[in-house]
């Protein structure tokens, strides 16, 4: 795990590889991106390597791991840079991530490398910091998953050194690039951000541990209040911020978090087209976070959404800010106006926009 | 940092000349920061003495850990090395010689050493100092373990106290800090009596692994304050989560602090409890009031008292200007609409651009 391009990352997972080798780990290079960097170009040598597969669409040629002969070759680990890549359209799986998965559940061990600007449930504090939206996004549990997390850390400044060296990319590259993530206050921040990624998912695998090890006398996990965490989605595309901060505050503590949409006729289908194409990719993104979906046959919003909260116990209900509350009338008609009087014996959260400001 | 330009006032640019002279003036701090001895932090460091050598820097090394494996050892065979000096009961860092000799880079392996009696410093990070305000840029290594805030974490993970400790304001006053992070090595296979000592072991390390990644964490957000201030940006959403929580003399306060407490902890985030001052408050309701900040200052909490005529806005400018991510307010009036809107709860759900705000019941 690092905080940008050029930190590093590829060269200390090809270090590990060698260090596996020389241990006698049967490892080949599954996947490796050189982008032109002499030092990790030569650390790549000397390693067995699968070579790409080409696939062509729209009659260019893409070249992406190959999978399936890595799987034939069956190595017992197998290094596959960038993580959250997306496939070109037509390859068997749609995300580099999902052909990882493919190799685990084969068995084969699996050395990976990944930016925090792409993990799913920061995406909107990366947009805010950055101002870039990132769009190859890795779900949370899919990073969970991984038995180790390692920071991979070098100080902006001698990043920014790397950058203007042209280590990193090529010098249009390197200027177009230092435009965006590359300015130092946003360097900062998503370090930091990293930083703070890289502390929870280590505390996440020491109570992992604790648990799978039984009784720890010495020092348990604090134990947090049971909390149960719903998240109202409706066809605003704030919905997936809402998704998003619900997700990693029940991942923080330890809490369920479900999502449900209020519709009168108990399915989609009374909508109008673009909401109901809305409303499904907001549930769909919920299904891909983990996250169990319902749609409430209702007429009145609130009163569904804090019965159903209700029944099942829970006690955070996560909402988005509502839109026009700059006047009367349009409150009126809101939500999550009513959710608040309705619900006295829970926590309602709104979940803020965090649009970049402008520069 | 999503930011915006604001006019700077002459205290903030006076603030900022003065930082850009003393940093001229003073040496540049760099600190490579790990978890346990054996994580690779000599070699980190002392590969970038190489690498800066090779470039052509001069850079010489003032210090170097009492046992070294072969690795470091190779590095060090093309290093100038000005070795401890041999005092009575003890060694300290050669600080006359390395003055003297006065490098473009020092190389300090070990910063937590307490010095024997009768040296100018009682301990090595202020010979640091020393080197820093002689001018010579320092780059230094240090385990988590040795930082003296932390000394009541590390009792607790550890079952030690260490008597050589850094303050954690030196190490928050480095230009540069540099995690080492690695997992705490599998432990192999062997007897279950072994294996159980070794995860014992393994858990310990990560612990301290959290630690150090979440101190280095605190030092990067420090540094991003500094910047930010430095360059006249305003914060607006930052990458570490801070609470608010906004209290009345009539708070639900026990359920606020509590989720605020739970919040914070798992996030490794600040929390701050204000409050904004009342005209005429009965002595019931400033009875209930003190009791409440009570309550926030045993948790721990930054305590703010605001001014203002309007709270929402005076909780909004000061949360605006702390970077606050989340705000957490209470809420009894829950009838009827216009009363919510004209309430202040109204207006810091309304104007709250860049901040959760968690709404309790009373």
């Amino acid at each position: 795990m690092g905080y940008a391009a050029g930190v590093g990352k590829t060269y200390k997972m090809l270090e590990e590889a060698h260090e596996l080798k020389s241990a006698g780990v049967d490892i080949v290079v599954g996947y490796f991106e050189p982008h032109g960097r002499r030092d990790t170009i030569a650390k790549s040598e000397g390693l067995e390597t699968i070579p790409r597969k080409n696939v062509d669409y729209r009659g260019s040629a893409f070249e992406e791991m190959d999978t399936d002969s890595i799987l034939a070759r069956h190595p017992q680990a197998c290094v596959v840079d960038e993580f959250p890549h997306t496939n070109v359209p037509g390859s068997a799986r749609d995300k580099r991530w999902e052909d990882v998965q493919v190799l685990l559940d084969a068995g084969v061990d699996v050395l990976t490398t990944m930016n925090i600007q792409h993990l799913e449930s920061l995406n909107d504090q990366v947009w805010n910091i950055s101002g870039v939206r990132v769009r190859e996004t890795v779900p949370d549990w899919v990073v969970q998953q991984a038995d180790e997390v390692v920071m991979v850390d070098l100080t902006p400044r001698a990043l920014l050194h790397r950058l203007q060296r042209g280590v990193v990319y090529e010098r249009a590259k390197a200027e177009q690039a230092l435009q965006k993530f590359f300015r130092e206050s946003t360097l900062v921040a998503l370090r930091e951000l990293a930083l703070r990624q890289a502390a929870y998912e280590v505390e996440h695998r020491i109570s992992n541990g604790q648990t799978l090890a039984g009784s720890d006398a010495e020092a348990p996990v604090p134990p947090i209040k049971h909390h149960k965490i719903l998240v109202l989605v409706t066809a605003s595309p704030r919905s997936a911020m809402a998704i998003r901060r619900a997700k990693r505050v029940s991942d923080f503590l330890r809490a369920e978090c479900f999502a449900v949409t209020v519709q009168p006729s108990g399915d989609l289908s009374g909508l109008p087209e673009s909401d109901r194409e809305a409303v499904d990719r907001h549930l769909n993104f919920a299904r891909n976070l983990h996250i169990e979906t319902r749609i409430l046959e209702a007429d009145d919003v609130a009163s569904a959404v804090v019965d159903f909260a209700r029944r099942n116990q829970v006690t955070q209900i996560f909402v988005t800010r509502p839109r026009g509350w700059s006047s009367l009338p349009a409150l009126s008609r809101d939500p999550v106006q009513r959710i608040i009087g309705l619900a006295k014996d829970m926590q309602i959260v709104i979940v803020s926009d965090r649009e970049p400001v402008a520069r | 940092m999503a930011s915006e330009i604001r006019r700077k006032t002459p205290e903030e640019l006076l603030r900022e000349c003065q930082a850009e002279e003393a940093a001229a003036k003073k040496g540049h701090l760099k600190i490579f920061l790990g978890y346990a001895s054996g994580v690779g932090k000599s070699f980190r460091m002392l590969d970038e003495a190489r690498r800066r050598r090779e470039r052509g820097q001069d850079v010489v090394v003032g210090a170097i850990q009492p046992q070294v494996p072969p690795e470091v050892e190779a590095l060090l065979k093309n290093l100038e090395v000005i070795p401890l000096k041999p005092v009575d009961n003890g060694t300290a860092i050669d600080l006359e010689t390395l003055i003297r000799r006065h490098p473009v880079v020092c190389f300090i392996d070990g910063l937590a050493y307490n010095n024997p009696p009768g040296l100018r410093n009682p301990t090595r990070w202020k010979d640091v100092q020393d080197l820093l305000n002689a001018g010579i840029k320092v780059i230094a290594s240090v385990n988590v373990q040795y930082v003296a805030e932390l000394q009541k974490d590390i009792q607790a993970i550890t079952g030690k106290q260490v008597m050589q400790t850094v303050p954690v304001s030196f190490i928050e006053s480095a230009d540069e800090i540099e995690i080492v992070d690695a997992p705490p090595e599998e432990p192999m296979e062997r007897s279950a009596e072994e294996q159980a000592k070794a995860q014992e072991r393994e858990r310990r390390l990560s612990r301290l692994r959290e630690l150090a990644l979440v101190l280095a964490a605190d030092v990067v957000d420090h540094q991003l304050n500094e910047y930010l201030e430095c360059h006249g940006l305003k914060q607006q959403f930052g990458a570490n989560e801070r609470i608010l929580v906004c209290i009345t003399p009539r708070a639900n306060m026990q359920e606020m602090m509590e989720m605020a407490q739970i919040m914070t902890d798992r996030f490794h985030g600040e929390l701050t409890v204000a409050y904004v001052n009342q005209p005429n408050i009965s002595s019931d309701d400033q009875a209930a009031l003190d009791a409440r900040l009570a309550i926030a200052n045993a948790a721990g909490a930054h305590i703010e008292i605001l001014e203002g005529d309007d709270p929402a806005d005076a909780l909004l400018e000061f949360a605006r200007s702390r970077g606050i991510t989340q705000l957490f307010v209470g809420h009894s009036q829950r009838t009827g609409l216009s009363r919510l809107w004209g309430s202040p709860i109204g207006k810091l759900i309304r104007d709250s651009r860049g901040m959760d705000v968690r709404v309790f019941p009373q």
